[in-house]
């Protein structure tokens, strides 16, 4: 079983590889190169935790294969973050609204809110619901996730606003 | 949760593809967005020595409407249909069903050919597909032909597909005058596959009667189904006649539909989620709200 090259461009970074095909995205994430924030968790496309952007868009890590991956723009929950470790809007009302507790599905939380928001900038609840429906999280702190999304929404209107009033 | 090693293709035609299944035969199996696939691999349900990537394939994505259809390839994605204005203007069944589908980083990857050729009894595009009779292409060493989907979905994850066959794209009915869709179904949580569905197409013809239904059953039986005896029960009926019901209340004609669409049913699944009698008291009232909301948009417009 051949070995296949790819190359990939993770949080900003160009990387050059060689892999096995059957080598899911998340795993070469994790154990190549080790960013480590990717989680895995049913490792079967169920629990979310392994979320990560590709070409900007949410996915399960777990049902990709790095091969799948190659040529494509990854980022994952390490480069959410600005660089001098300010929190992003989401990170943030996570903590504000206590949205995690033991933290070990919060990556693909982040990951997937942040696509999420930035896609429904002005959601309702239903529709926050519907778009977490995809993580799961097992010391059921919904309601804190939920209150943190919508906190973090708001905040980004907010912000919005105050751009434009300043642009009068 | 590891897959067993295959050798991995990823070629930039369909020609190219063809090929190499005619050439691997068994031992080889097309990947497109892989959401239901890599959890079979990963859970080693199935071995294939060889997986084909359809990713580079150009020529197999897109949304283009030709000669009243709407042809859509096999590898456009779920989320790309979703977005699509042309789907919700020309095939609104299909828009519908698209945000059922799992969840939404699900969509982002699965593709319409994979949901088709994957052929999962439970899934929804393979019952829109056989609601508005869509119309299968593929792709193979002996060239390309057309399998309607009444003829596609023959077994447990079976089609008609041939083992060195592409599945290249699909092409539905655009909608007609005095047309109406539903899609309904019930789920334990949002994005599970469904306990029972029903996707529902109706035109109306001369006198405001039903010129043609389409009935597409999901979660009831060992494939998507299409339930012919109450399409049959619904056509020449006159839609004034169905107007007094409501998506909540179904008048008695909707309910009779959706009876006849489970009364003949045979492979009702029975597990964890429900027993056969519960799903199939579930699948004739879903039938009849999509009955009663598709007839209702038919004639409202």
């Amino acid at each position: 079983m051949a070995d296949v090259g790819l190359e990939i461009t993770v949080n900003g970074q160009a990387r050059r590889a060689t892999v096995e095909p059957r080598l899911t995205l998340a795993d070469f994430l994790r154990e190549r190169l080790q960013l480590t924030g990717t989680h895995l968790g049913c490792e079967h496309g169920v629990c979310g935790a392994c979320t990560v952007l590709l070409d900007g868009e949410a996915v399960r890590s777990c049902l990709v294969f790095a091969v799948q991956a190659d040529g494509a723009e990854i980022t994952t929950v390490e480069a959410i973050a600005g660089s001098d470790g300010t929190l992003s809007p989401v990170q943030e009302a996570f903590r504000e609204h206590h949205g995690l507790q033991c933290g070990f599905c919060t990556p693909g939380f982040i990951i997937s809110v942040t696509a999420f928001l930035r896609d429904n900038p002005d959601p309702t609840d239903e529709q926050i619901r519907d778009a977490l429906s995809g993580n799961l999280c097992r010391c059921t702190g919904y309601q804190g996730i939920l209150q943190a999304v919508r906190s973090a929404a708001t905040a980004a209107a907010a912000a919005a606003g105050a751009v434009n009033q300043e642009a009068r | 949760m590891k897959p067993a090693p295959f050798e991995y293709h990823a070629p930039s035609s369909a020609g190219e593809a063809v090929g190499l299944l005619a050439n691997l035969g068994d031992a080889a199996k097309v990947i497109a967005g892989g959401q239901s696939l890599v959890p079979v691999l990963a859970m080693r349900l199935a071995v294939f020595d060889h997986l084909i990537d359809i990713r580079r394939i150009n020529a197999l994505r897109g949304i283009a409407e030709r000669d009243g259809r709407v042809w859509i390839g096999a590898g456009t994605t779920e989320a790309e249909i979703g977005r699509s204005e042309l789907i919700a203007a020309r095939v609104p069944l299909l828009a519908r069903a698209t945000p059922l589908i799992g969840h939404f980083q699900i969509r982002n990857r699965g593709t319409i050919g994979g949901s088709l050729a994957h052929a999962d009894a439970a899934a929804e595009y393979p019952a829109v597909a056989l609601a508005l009779d869509a119309t299968i292409e593929a792709l193979s060493p002996r060239g390309r032909r057309t399998i309607p989907a009444t003829g596609f979905f023959t077994g447990i994850w079976s089609t008609a597909l041939e083992p060195d066959e592409v599945l290249t794209g699909v092409t539905f009915p655009a909608r007609g005058h005095r047309s109406g869709f539903a899609i309904e179904e019930f789920s334990r949580r949002a994005g599970d596959f469904a306990v029972a569905g029903a996707a529902v197409a109706v035109e109306l013809g001369p006198g405001g009667r039903i010129s043609r239904c389409g009935i597409g059953l999901f979660g009831l039986g060992t494939t998507p189904l299409r339930s012919v005896s109450a399409e049959t029960l619904a056509v020449g009926v006159s839609a004034q006649t169905l107007a007094a019901g409501t998506a909540a209340q179904s008048p008695e004609f909707a309910r009779e539909i959706g009876q006849a669409a489970v009364a003949d049913l045979e492979s009702v699944p029975s597990d964890r989620h429900g027993p056969a009698a519960y799903r199939k008291r579930v699948g004739a009232a879903l039938v009849a709200r999509a009955v009663t909301q598709a007839i209702e948009e038919a004639r409202n417009g």
